[in-house]
């Protein structure tokens, strides 16, 4: 994506701005370091004062009790599947969609795509107490296709692909398919899906990380004793739900970030790429 | 914007060898073709984004209480005019505005200044990215789990950093300032890094030739970045201001996990309530959803008035704008 045009009037970066970096560097990974120190140590020693600094000898012990214990095995499965569903279905639902808002003319086009930019700001508080109606309605209540259905699509991800198929994809190739008598099944799957996959990759990511982190939904629609995803099942935790300690509310929490921290060590420098695209901004 | 369609209809229109209606995607096969792609994404969100929105604000003029949730009793506006004389509402509201304020201000401030660093020519440029925007992928439960014992009053490593300063340990918790400040700290931590990466996508498409010209007419780095930097950035600036405030009005997590086990109330003296906490404290501890889809119609209202705010704004920036570059 188009970076580094202006790398030619960027100033080289002095000692005051690797001292400042390393500052801002420090600061956002700390909480996260501590989250592991706070997980190693006895729930008695977590709120010691002075608080501990280094690692220490029980994270094993802890791991295996919030396991077991508290079940977030159950919760690690149940958030992969969420996350996963949604994240397929919104990217595949979301190309399809930014593809017709780029490349194919029709009627009512224009205000169709002001009502999807529009829905972008609307915040979930506006809909959780019609779905819980549905949910209790239906018996759905700790069943996670009520924490899937609602999250399938997403006015951001139309957005999204359709600012990057209007640059990306040349209206010449899918003229070329037609004459080539290619129907639209085909051409979505031959040359707008490769073309797409890039942003659909990045879109993938950026969705999964907010499905997995989700909150205010699934903290209505799912139980931390019954059928939790993760960060319902931590909400039960730091709101006291168990008689437990407070290193293995903390024990919780690293299990709930740590599969997102893999992703981003393995992929991070694509989704900061997905960013830096431009596509998110205005 | 609508330059594909215009520019793509009279070259086939003029053309017959590109292949008439076929290639203007209007044949039998393809005329459908753009409705049966918005169909799935247009039948999930009227389904599960439009309707409830709109149901919800036919629930608020309803008696609906959370131990029958599907029976509903006409009340009109009552629970509207319930909110207006709960002072726990208008708390909520002012509570609201002020980690609002405390969260954004703090974080597009801090944002731009990475993103100024990050703008440099540096090494290990991908790492320091990554890693300012590993908050973000941190849940807003997680981070608030780690942050309630950074801000304990005895043990925590806020108060010990202060104490090294010589300043005397603050009650986190429980003083209306400081636990709305704790509060807006956590929000502050997870978005700075996400935002600082949008400014930089800003930053990297300035025009080169600006900074050219200012150079030659001896601006310093600091005038440069004021006349020259902070105005190109002007619309991502609005951008983030809007995304931020959005964020701000749905508070939830964070005041809720914040208070421990002691529920909804946003502290002892529903001193860090968000709205967000006040709607699901009257919906899910108080079993009122009635009032809960008043307080959500109410939030919205309160965006929409923030929306046309925003928007009047963009106007009178692109008017000045227009009106600076006709003086020139």
């Amino acid at each position: 994506m188009k970076l580094k045009q202006t790398a030619g009037r960027q100033h080289h970066a002095g000692p005051v701005t690797y001292v400042l970096l390393g500052l801002a560097a420090l600061v956002s990974l700390f909480p996260l370091y501590w989250n592991l120190v706070a997980a190693s140590h006895t729930g008695e020693r977590v709120v010691e004062a002075p608080a501990p600094l280094l690692p220490g000898p029980r994270l094993f012990e802890n791991l295996t009790f919030a396991w077991n214990q508290v079940d977030m095995g159950e919760a690690l499965v149940n958030t992969t599947i969420v996350a996963g569903l949604v994240a397929v279905s919104t990217v595949v639902f979301s190309t399809l969609a930014g593809f017709a808002f780029a490349k194919l003319p029709f009627r009512g086009r224009n205000v169709l795509l002001a009502l999807v930019v529009a829905t972008m700001t609307i915040p979930p508080q506006l809909s959780v107490i019609p779905l819980y109606q549905i949910i209790t309605d239906l018996g759905w209540v700790d069943q996670l296709q009520s924490v899937v259905l609602p999250s399938l699509v997403a006015a951001f991800g139309v957005f999204f692909m359709r600012q990057y198929l209007l640059e990306a994809l040349p209206i010449e190739l899918i003229e070329a398919a037609r004459v080539d008598g290619a129907h639209s099944l085909r051409i979505i799957w031959h040359v707008v899906f490769p073309v797409a996959r890039p942003a659909m990759a990045v879109l993938g990511m950026l969705i999964f990380v907010q499905a997995w982190n989700d909150f205010f939904w699934p903290f209505i629609a799912l139980t931390p004793d019954g059928n939790p995803t993760l960060q319902v099942a931590l909400a039960g935790l730091g709101s006291g739900n168990h008689t437990i300690n407070q290193a293995i509310v903390l024990t919780g929490a690293l299990i709930s970030t740590v599969p997102l921290l893999l992703v981003f060590a393995l992929l991070g420098k694509h989704i900061v790429g997905g960013i830096t695209s431009g596509a998110v901004k205005s | 914007m609508n330059a594909p369609p215009a520019a793509a209809a009279p070259v086939s229109a003029g053309d017959p060898a590109a292949g008439g209606p076929a290639a203007r995607g209007s044949g039998p096969d393809g005329r459908w073709t753009p409705y049966a792609c918005l169909a799935p994404f247009f039948v999930l969100f009227l389904a599960f984004g439009l309707f409830p929105l709109l149901y919800t604000g036919w629930a608020a003029l309803h008696r609906v209480e959370l131990t029958s949730p599907t029976r509903m009793e006409w009340v009109g506006l009552r629970n509207f005019s319930r909110l207006a004389v709960d002072e726990f509402f208008w708390n909520a509201l002012r509570n609201t505005v002020t980690i609002g304020l405390l969260s954004t201000v703090p974080q597009l401030l801090a944002a731009l200044g990475i993103a100024h660093l990050l703008h440099h020519r540096l090494r290990g440029s991908t790492f320091f990215r990554v890693v300012v925007l590993t908050p973000y992928a941190t849940s807003v439960a997680a981070a608030t789990l780690v942050f309630v014992l950074l801000f304990g009053r005895d043990h925590g490593m806020v108060n010990w950093l202060l104490g090294l300063a010589g300043i005397d340990p603050v009650d986190w918790q429980n003083g209306r300032w400081s636990s709305q400040v704790a509060v807006s700290t956590i929000v502050v931590w997870r978005w700075t890094g996400y935002n600082a990466l949008i400014y930089l996508a800003a930053l990297q498409s300035v025009p080169p030739e600006l900074y050219e010209s200012a150079e030659l007419d001896g601006a310093s780095r600091w005038r440069q970045f004021v006349h020259v930097t902070v105005p190109s950035l002007r619309p991502t600036i609005l951008f983030t201001c809007v995304v931020a405030t959005i964020g701000a009005t749905q508070l939830f997590g964070e005041p809720l996990l914040f208070n421990g086990g002691a529920g909804a109330t946003g502290g002892a003296d529903h001193q860090f309530q968000t709205l967000g906490l006040y709607l699901y404290e009257q919906g899910w501890v108080n079993f009122h959803l009635g009032r809960a889809a008043a307080v959500a119609w109410t939030m919205f209202l309160l965006l929409a008035l923030l929306a046309l705010a925003a928007g009047l704004a963009v106007r009178l920036s692109r008017a000045r704008s227009a009106a600076r570059e006709g003086g020139r």
